[in-house]
């Protein structure tokens, strides 16, 4: 596989032919701000938090959808991204209910750091608050609509590490949601397995193992990148 | 005509309260009102969500007592998990709730109470603070301050930065207690003593200077009512419920607090938003009835731990049967820390504190949960209704401060129709009766907010109402 040589933030950096922005920019050290991509998963572009700015080009456009190319110059940090980036996550912040202060994630919730990073120190929009249903069906774990951002990385573990495709995502615009099955109840969900990597992947509060409580609830995503590795080098194959 | 004057508290934040006193054509009060706003709204905050999140979400919605409810709401849990938690969980919970009883007392006596007490009702209101009184008195305040810090760091320690609402939940605790823990805790036990001891000392040389109060904020007779453990003695965490009467008498015990709504009523009042609990076999307001220290002094048979039985026989003699001076919550109160310090110390010698099994495990068994302890201010329940998978579909509470709420607005109406003196007669009857209004309240020690954040004096605002309209105000900012 041949390399590409590019300028990401005024820094020279070397990428395999094929690899994204995103990901060639992270192992140069120069860490995108991301909520839809997971190492492991495929890309969808859906959060738009990974916005770059490429010399030449009018839009921007998500690094994590876009391969790189020789000579490319790419800005991820300007005053105008970081202030696209701030409105991102206000616009999540104030669709669905997300009150910090009483929600499982509280303290290790991906949307909330970023906010951190952000410096978003309040929401300039009025928050919507829509009274979304808590599924507490299954015998493990929950869905808490509330604080889902419809990232699709539930979806996409499901379908492509699992292999269950229990999630979906059914709805359009803000009556978008995720569904287990044909939208039955996670806990009559035949094809689920009980496996929990969506609730470990989840980066909010929105899914959850059950009997948590306000800030209890931490996620743990190593056994992505284990399972990964061990796919890509054949691991399991004799 | 009759004029209207109205007390209340300027308050940004949720509990606030406003006192209306009557007076007819001579100036003398024919009634005095004590209104709250509470807790309204709470349930449509829990509706709908998982019930393991009550305790972290009462631990937020409550700023004054989250301790309290965090415990009340676990138990709560407990039932509806059907289970009964491991001993060092429970343990853990007992020493959490001595914890915020002593700060929480102490707070309210150091803080609050002590610049009245130990200045004087009429000295110049800046002064009246807890300031004042370390200008005054350096190294009983610095105890004060101390003893309420001890507390903190026990709820710190044990369940994580101020109450970590994870800490406590249906089922249990989610950290284990360690020996450097204990070792820390033991560390201030001395001190801590000594302090409790000197202000109770200072409390008794001091109360032959307040004949006027004690007798006339809040003397009445009601019921008490308190939790007691098995043999009658005091209890905070876990036990029965027990009524006395004025004279003394048990009226009414092992009851089961889970079973609260068969024996307690809520009545209400059209001029207030709190409801105004009762013994139901007495009716409505024959049944009314205290909590909170006085209350549970008068209920326990005995305290149970040396120190504190010993001022405990003491307190009982201060009253024919039961003690009936609201102004007793004071000393109710320092005798309370004593008891919890006693209680602390002992708890770090117990061996089941340690232990690491300490979280129940158990699927959702039951449709409705109800769980009780005792709050500084007097007996908490929560009520919990859920769905089949768990989700609140109702919350109940009884808080301390609504149980006192009859016995608030009695005081302040005993001590409205002595303090207040005709409007004719002289000029500055406003500083003199407020500050004995606001004495009334503090016995209580209730949880509005305008109670813990104004340091030393209330927040107060009087309107002198007449024929409609106002004709007089006399502002007091916090100071
Ligand atoms: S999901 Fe994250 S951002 Fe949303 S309420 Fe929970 S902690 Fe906050
Ligand atoms: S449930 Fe979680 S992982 Fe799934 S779409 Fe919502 S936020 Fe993303
Ligand atoms: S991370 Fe690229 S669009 Fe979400």
């Amino acid at each position: 596989m041949s390399v590409r040589t590019l300028e990401v933030d005024g820094k020279m950096i070397t990428a395999l032919e094929g690899q994204t922005i995103f990901s060639a920019a992270w192992d140069s050290g120069i860490h995108i701000p991301r909520l839809c991509h997971l190492g492991g998963l495929s890309d969808v572009g859906a959060c738009r938090l990974c916005l770059v700015e490429i010399e030449g080009q009018k839009r921007l456009q998500p690094s994590c959808m876009t391969k790189v190319a020789e000579d490319m110059v790419v800005r991820t940090n300007t005053p105008a991204l970081r202030a696209h980036r701030r409105l991102i996550v206000e616009l999540l912040l104030a669709e669905r209910n997300h009150v910090c202060s009483v929600c499982v994630l509280n303290g290790a919730c991906e949307l909330q750091d970023l906010a951190a990073q952000l410096g978003v120190d309040h929401v300039r929009l009025r928050p919507q608050y829509p009274k979304l249903e808590v599924d507490l069906s299954h015998d493990r774990f929950g869905l808490d609509h509330n604080r889902c951002i419809l990232c699709t990385r539930c979806v996409r573990v499901c379908d492509e590490v699992e292999g269950a495709h229990t999630w979906d995502v059914a709805g359009r615009g803000k009556n978008s949601r995720v569904i287990t099955d044909l939208g039955e109840p996670w806990g009559e969900s035949a094809s689920c397995t009980s496996c929990g990597k969506c609730v470990q992947v989840c980066p909010t509060g929105a899914l959850f193992s059950k009997g948590k409580t306000v800030a209890d609830m931490r996620k743990d995503r190593g056994f992505l990148r284990y399972i990964v590795t061990a796919r890509e080098k054949k691991l399991w194959i004799a | 005509m009759n004029r209207c004057i109205m007390i209340e508290p300027v308050t940004r934040i949720e509990g606030h309260a406003k006192i209306t006193i009557e007076v007819d054509e001579t100036g003398a009060v024919s009634s005095a009102r004590f209104h709250v706003t509470e807790f309204r709204g709470f349930e449509k905050i829990c509706e709908g969500r998982p019930f393991q999140e009550m305790p972290g979400l009462m631990a937020r919605v409550c700023g004054i007592c989250p301790v309290s409810h965090v415990l009340a709401s676990s138990k709560a849990g407990d039932m509806l998990l059907g289970v009964e938690i491991p001993r060092a969980a429970e343990k853990q919970r007992r020493l959490v709730n001595y914890a915020q009883v002593l700060q929480s007392h102490a707070l309210s006596f150091f803080h609050l109470s002590a610049p009245d007490l130990l200045l004087g009702f009429d000295s110049p209101a800046p002064k009246r603070n807890i300031f004042g009184l370390l200008a005054e008195d350096q190294d009983f305040a610095r105890r004060g301050i101390r003893l309420r810090q001890f507390g903190q760091r026990i709820i710190e320690t044990a369940g994580g930065k101020r109450i970590h609402p994870g800490w406590s939940g249906p089922g249990g605790v989610s950290r284990q207690f360690t020996t450097a823990q204990r070792d820390e805790i033991l560390s201030w036990i001395p001190e801590v003593l000594e302090s409790i001891n000197a202000a109770l000392g200072r409390l008794k040389s001091l109360l032959d200077s307040f004949p006027e109060e004690l007798e006339h904020i809040g003397n009445f007779p009601s019921l008490f009512l308190a939790t007691v453990n098995d043999e009658g003695g005091l209890e905070y965490y876990d036990g029965t419920i027990r009524i006395v009467d004025s004279a003394g008498n048990c009226i009414a015990e092992h009851l089961d607090p889970t079973r609260y709504s068969t024996f307690l009523g809520e009545a209400s009042e059209d001029y207030s938003y709190m409801k105004f609990p009762f013994y139901r076999p007495f009716g409505y307001p024959q049944g009314h009835y205290r909590v909170g220290p006085l209350a549970r002094l008068n209920v326990a048979r005995f305290a149970g731990t040396s120190l504190a039985d010993r001022e405990l026989r003491e307190f009982k003699q201060r009253g024919e049967g039961a003690v009936c001076r609201s102004f007793h919550y004071h000393l109710a109160r320092l005798i309370e820390m004593l008891h919890c310090a006693e209680r602390i110390e002992e708890l770090m010698a117990d061996r089941d504190l340690f232990d690491d099994t300490i979280q129940a495990k158990a699927s959702l068994n039951r449709r409705e949960g109800i769980g009780s302890c005792e709050a500084p201010r007097g007996t908490l329940f929560h009520h919990y209704w859920v769905d089949k998978n768990g989700l609140m579909t109702k919350a109940d509470l009884l808080i301390a401060t609504a149980q006192n709420n009859h016995a608030m607005n009695a005081s302040v109406e005993q001590t409205a129709r002595r303090f207040l003196k005709p409007l004719e007669e002289s000029n500055d009857f406003e500083e003199g009766m407020l500050n004995r209004v606001e004495a009334a309240i503090r016995c209580y020690d209730p949880c509005l907010s305008c109670s813990t954040h104004a340091l030393g004096r209330m927040p107060l605002v009087i309107e002198i109402v007449k024929g409609g309209a106002v004709v007089g105000r006399l502002t007091r900012s916090r100071a």
